[in-house]
C-alpha cells in the first residue's frame, strides 16, 4: 500500500473509517460503502479498496470485483466537470449520437475518458428523465436540452 | 391547516427542474411576499404533471389555468395580474388550455389529458410529495389503517389476486399470486423489495412516481410486509435518481415520526421498516435475483431459478419483489375494492399502464392509460401526432427486450398479450415513436450495444452471442453487409434467447427479430443496395449537390474542412466523393438547401 497516499489523504480515511464503523453491522454493508468513499474520494483508488477489505476483513477480490462490475464507480480520478450526453432511446433517435461525437471530437477525447489536464470527463449516460428536452447532456449539475451539434463549441467554452 | 384563497402547483418532476422550475418556485415565494401575498397563495412543488415537453408547468387553482414554458421572468406578471389581479395571462397559457369562449380547460378537457386514467399517477403534479400531511389528506395511508385493523392478510391476498393486477416491471406475472407463495414460503424472516432500478434506457415512469408521491409506495410496501408476513423492507433505486432517493428519505422520515412506518404501526402488533439501496448503474441489477445479490452486497449476477425469491430471495430468505408502478397500485384497489379497478382494462389485463412517451412525438412526456388503449390515440390524440407532420414508422415499447410495432399494428389495442402477439411486449413502459428519418437497423444495433454493455458476462450466449450479433449490425450499417448476413444473425437470435441464463439475455435479440419481422427490406437495403432508406447510416450516406436548386454562392465550399467541395461562383458547384468525409457541415450552411444526403 502506497504509505504517502494514506498521509496526504488522511482526513479523508478518517471520515471513511466512521462510515465504516457505522456500517459495518448493517446486512450487505459493502455497497453503502464503496459508495460513501467514491463520494469522499471522488473514485476508488486501490489504497482505499484496501483499506475497506481490512476494515470489513473481506478479501480484496471481494471488494474489487464490485468495484469494478458497476459502472457508478471510477477506479481513476475524473475531471473537474463531468459530461454526461443521454443515450437514452429517447435522446439518440433524436440525434444524441452526434451531440456524442461532436463534444467527442471538441475535447478531443474518447467517450469514458478525461482531459489531459483533468478539465471535463465525456461519459454516455442513460435516460436522465429529461426526454422532452431530448437530446439531453449533463455538465456536473446543469442540464443543457434540445442540442445541436453546433451548440457544442459555445457550452463548452463556459467551462474553460 | 391554514387556508389559502389560491394553490400555484410547480412541476418539481425531473423534466421541469432540468428546465428551471427551481428558479420559478423561488420568484414566485420572492414575489408574493413583495405583494404581501405570502398568507392568501400557497406554492406548491409536486411532481410530474406528464406533459414534461412544455415544462416548466404552472397550473394556478382554483381557476386551473394551466400555464407552459414558464421561465422565471414571466413570474412577475403571473403575480401581478393573475394573483393579484385575477386576470389569467393568456399569453402564456399552454395552447390547448382554454375554450373558444376563453375560460381555462379543466385537464380532462385536454387532448394531452382526455383519453388518460390517472391512478397509478393519481398524486402526481397534485400533492407536495415532500409533506405527508398532503398525501394524508388524498386518503393516504387509509388503506393501511384498514388492512392492519380491519383485514386479515388472507383477506389482503385476496384483495389483491380479485383485482386481476399484475406486475408492471415487465414480465406482467399475476401480484396477488406473487403475495401468495410468499405468504405460504416457510421462514423465520422475510422481505418485501421494491424494483426501482428502472433499466430501460429511455423511460423514468418509476422515477416521477417516487419523485411525485413516494409515500404512496411506502404505504403499499407496508401492506404487502402485513400480508406476507414480513417486517423488512429495501426499496432498490438508481443512483442516478438523486431526486427520488432525496424524497424517499424524506417520506420515510415522516412516515416513521406519525407512526406509519417502525414498530406496532397504528397501535397494532405489526412492525415493518424500509430502507434505501441505492444501484450503482448495472441494467442487470434490474433481474430480481441480481438485485437481491445487489442488496447483499455482491456483484449484481443473476443466478438460475428455481429457486424463486419467494422461496430464496434476499439473505438467503423468502423474498417478495415487486415494481414500483405495481405498488403504486395498490392502495387504490384496497379503498376502492377490486372490481373497481377490474372495469378497467382489458379481458387479461386489468387497470392502466403508464408509459415515458418519447422520441420523435408532439407531446414528450409521462402519459397513463387504460390498458386496451390504442397505439393510434396514444400517437395521434394523446401525444399529438408527430412534428413536422412526418410519417409514422414504428413505436418501440419494451426498451432492449422489446420490439419495434409498426404501422400496421396502429390500432391494436396495448396489453400484456397483445403486444407479445405482435412480436413486442409490454415491458415497464417506455415507448419510443419513431418516424421516417429513423433507420430501424440502426435502432436494432442500438440496442444491441446497449446489450453488449449491459451484459454481465457470466454466461457465454449472452456474453459472445449478442457480441457477435452487434458485429454484424455494425458491418451492415457501415456498408459492409453481405449476403447470408441476415441469416446469421437469426441463428444466433434462436441459439442466444434459448440458452442464456437470465431475462436480459434471452430477451436481447428481440429488438433484431421485430424490425426483421417488419422491416426486411431495409436490412436488405443496406446490404444488397448499400443504402440506408432513412439517411441515417453515415457510412451508406453520399452528399450531393443538387444542380437545379444551387445558386453557386460557395457557402459550402467554405465550410467544408476537407475541400472536397469545389466550383465557379454563380455556377453550380460540386462534392468530390472521394475525398467527403461526410460530416455534414455543408448541409446546413447552404442557404438554398441545395445539398442532400442520400
Ligand atoms: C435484464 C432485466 C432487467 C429488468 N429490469 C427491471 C427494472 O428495471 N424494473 C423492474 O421493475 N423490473 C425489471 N425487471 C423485471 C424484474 O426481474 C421483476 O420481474 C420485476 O421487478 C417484478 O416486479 P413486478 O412483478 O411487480 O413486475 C428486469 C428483468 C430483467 C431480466
Ligand atoms: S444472460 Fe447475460 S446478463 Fe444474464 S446471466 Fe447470462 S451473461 Fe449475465
Ligand atoms: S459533408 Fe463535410 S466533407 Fe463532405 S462535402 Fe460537405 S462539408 Fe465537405
Ligand atoms: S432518453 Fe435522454 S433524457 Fe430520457
Ligand atoms: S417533469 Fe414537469 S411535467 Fe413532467
Amino acid at each position: 500500500m502506497s504509505v504517502s497516499f494514506i498521509e496526504k489523504n488522511k482526513e479523508k480515511f478518517e471520515a471513511l473509517k466512521k462510515v465504516i464503523d457505522e456500517k459495518k453491522s448493517d446486512k450487505g454493508p459493502l455497497m453503502p460503502i464503496l459508495q460513501q468513499a467514491q463520494e469522499i474520494f471522488g473514485y476508488l483508488p486501490i489504497e482505499v479498496q484496501n483499506f475497506i477489505a481490512e476494515e470489513l476483513d473481506i478479501p480484496i477480490t471481494d471488494v474489487y470485483g464490485v468495484a469494478t462490475f458497476y459502472s457508478q464507480f471510477s477506479l481513476k480520478p475524473k475531471g473537474k466537470y463531468r459530461i454526461g450526453v443521454c443515450l437514452g432511446t429517447a435522446c439518440y433517435v433524436k440525434g444524441a449520437q452526434q451531440v456524442l461525437d461532436e463534444l467527442s471530437k471538441v475535447l478531443d477525447i474518447d467517450v469514458g475518458s478525461t482531459t489531459e489536464d483533468g478539465t471535463f470527463t465525456l461519459e454516455a449516460t442513460r435516460c436522465l428523465g429529461a426526454c422532452g428536452l431530448a437530446p439531453v447532456i449533463m455538465i456536473n449539475d446543469d442540464v443543457y436540452g434540445r442540442l445541436e451539434p453546433d451548440d457544442i463549441p459555445e457550452i463548452i467554452a463556459k467551462y474553460k | 391547516m391554514q387556508l389559502y384563497r389560491s394553490h400555484v402547483l410547480v412541476c418539481g418532476g425531473t423534466g421541469c427542474h432540468s428546465s428551471g422550475s427551481d428558479d420559478v418556485i423561488r420568484v414566485f415565494n420572492e414575489e408574493l411576499e413583495k405583494h404581501n401575498l405570502q398568507d392568501e397563495v400557497k406554492v406548491v412543488r409536486t411532481g410530474c404533471f406528464g406533459l414534461c415537453e412544455v415544462g416548466p408547468i404552472v397550473i394556478v387553482y382554483p381557476e386551473g389555468a394551466f400555464y407552459s414554458r414558464i421561465k422565471a421572468e414571466d413570474v412577475p406578471e403571473i403575480v401581478s395580474e393573475h394573483l393579484l389581479k385575477g386576470r389569467i395571462v393568456k399569453r402564456l397559457l399552454y395552447h390547448d388550455a382554454v375554450h373558444e369562449d376563453e375560460t381555462a380547460k379543466s385537464l380532462d378537457e385536454m387532448e394531452f389529458y382526455k383519453k388518460q386514467r390517472r391512478i397509478a399517477l393519481r398524486h402526481c403534479g397534485v400533492i407536495d410529495p415532500e409533506n405527508i400531511d398532503e398525501y394524508i389528506a388524498f386518503e393516504g395511508y387509509k388503506a393501511l389503517g384498514k388492512v392492519l385493523t380491519e383485514m386479515k392478510p388472507e383477506e389482503v391476498i385476496d384483495t389483491i389476486k380479485a383485482s386481476g393486477l399484475r406486475g408492471r416491471g415487465g414480465a406482467g406475472f399475476p401480484t396477488g399470486l406473487k403475495w401468495e407463495f410468499t405468504a405460504k414460503a416457510e421462514g423465520d424472516k422475510k422481505y418485501v423489495c421494491c424494483n426501482a432500478d428502472e433499466g430501460d434506457p429511455g423511460a423514468f415512469m418509476d422515477r416521477s412516481i417516487l419523485e411525485g408521491d413516494p409515500h404512496s409506495v411506502l404505504e403499499a410496501m407496508t401492506i404487502a410486509g402485513y400480508a406476507v408476513g414480513a417486517d423488512q423492507g429495501y426499496i432498490y433505486v438508481r443512483a442516478e435518481y438523486p431526486i427520488a432517493v432525496r424524497r424517499l428519505s424524506i417520506a420515510i422520515e415522516q412516515a416513521k415520526e406519525y407512526g406509519l412506518l417502525g414498530e406496532n404501526i397504528f397501535g397494532t402488533d405489526f412492525s415493518f421498516d424500509i430502507g434505501i439501496r441505492l444501484g450503482a448503474g448495472a441494467f442487470v441489477c434490474g433481474e430480481e435475483t441480481a438485485l437481491m445479490a445487489s442488496i447483499e452486497g455482491h456483484r449484481g449476477e443473476p443466478r438460475p431459478r428455481p429457486p424463486f425469491p419467494a422461496q430464496k430471495g434476499v439473505f438467503g430468505k423468502p423474498t417478495l419483489l415487486n415494481n414500483v408502478e405495481t405498488y403504486a397500485n395498490i392502495t387504490k384497489i384496497i379503498l376502492d375494492g377490486p372490481e373497481k379497478f377490474r372495469e378497467i382494462g382489458t379481458e387479461k389485463s386489468k387497470g392502466t399502464k403508464v408509459f415515458a412517451l418519447g422520441g420523435n412525438i408532439n407531446n414528450t412526456g409521462l402519459v397513463e392509460i387504460p390498458m386496451g388503449t390504442t397505439l393510434r390515440e396514444i400517437v395521434y390524440e394523446i401525444g399529438g401526432g408527430i412534428p413536422g407532420g412526418k410519417k409514422f414508422k414504428a413505436a418501440q415499447t419494451g426498451g432492449p427486450s422489446g420490439g419495434c410495432i409498426p404501422a400496421e399494428h396502429l390500432d391494436t389495442p396495448i396489453d400484456y398479450d397483445s403486444l407479445i402477439e405482435i412480436g413486442s411486449m409490454m415491458g415497464s413502459g417506455g415507448l419510443i415513436v419513431m418516424d421516417e428519418d429513423n433507420c430501424m437497423v440502426d435502432i436494432a444495433r442500438f440496442f444491441l450495444e446497449f446489450t453488449v454493455e449491459e451484459s454481465c458476462g457470466k454466461c457465454s450466449p449472452c456474453r459472445i452471442g449478442t457480441k457477435r450479433m452487434l458485429e454484424i449490425l455494425n458491418k451492415i450499417t457501415s456498408g459492409k453487409g453481405e449476403e447470408g448476413d441476415i441469416e446469421k444473425l437469426e441463428t444466433l437470435a434462436k441459439t442466444i434467447s434459448s440458452s442464456a441464463l437470465c431475462g436480459l439475455g434471452q430477451t436481447a435479440p428481440n429488438p433484431v427479430l421485430s424490425t426483421l419481422r417488419y422491416f426486411r427490406d431495409e436490412y436488405e437495403a443496406h446490404i444488397r443496395d448499400k443504402k440506408c432508406p432513412a439517411g441515417v447510416c453515415q457510412a451508406l450516406l453520399k452528399y450531393v449537390i443538387v444542380e437545379e436548386k444551387c445558386k453557386g454562392c460557395g457557402l459550402c465550399a467554405k465550410s467544408c474542412p476537407v475541400n472536397a467541395i469545389s466550383g465557379e461562383r454563380k455556377s453550380p458547384f460540386k462534392i468530390d466523393e472521394e475525398v467527403c468525409i461526410k460530416c455534414g457541415a455543408c448541409m446546413s450552411k447552404c442557404p438554398f438547401r441545395a445539398i442532400e444526403k442520400k
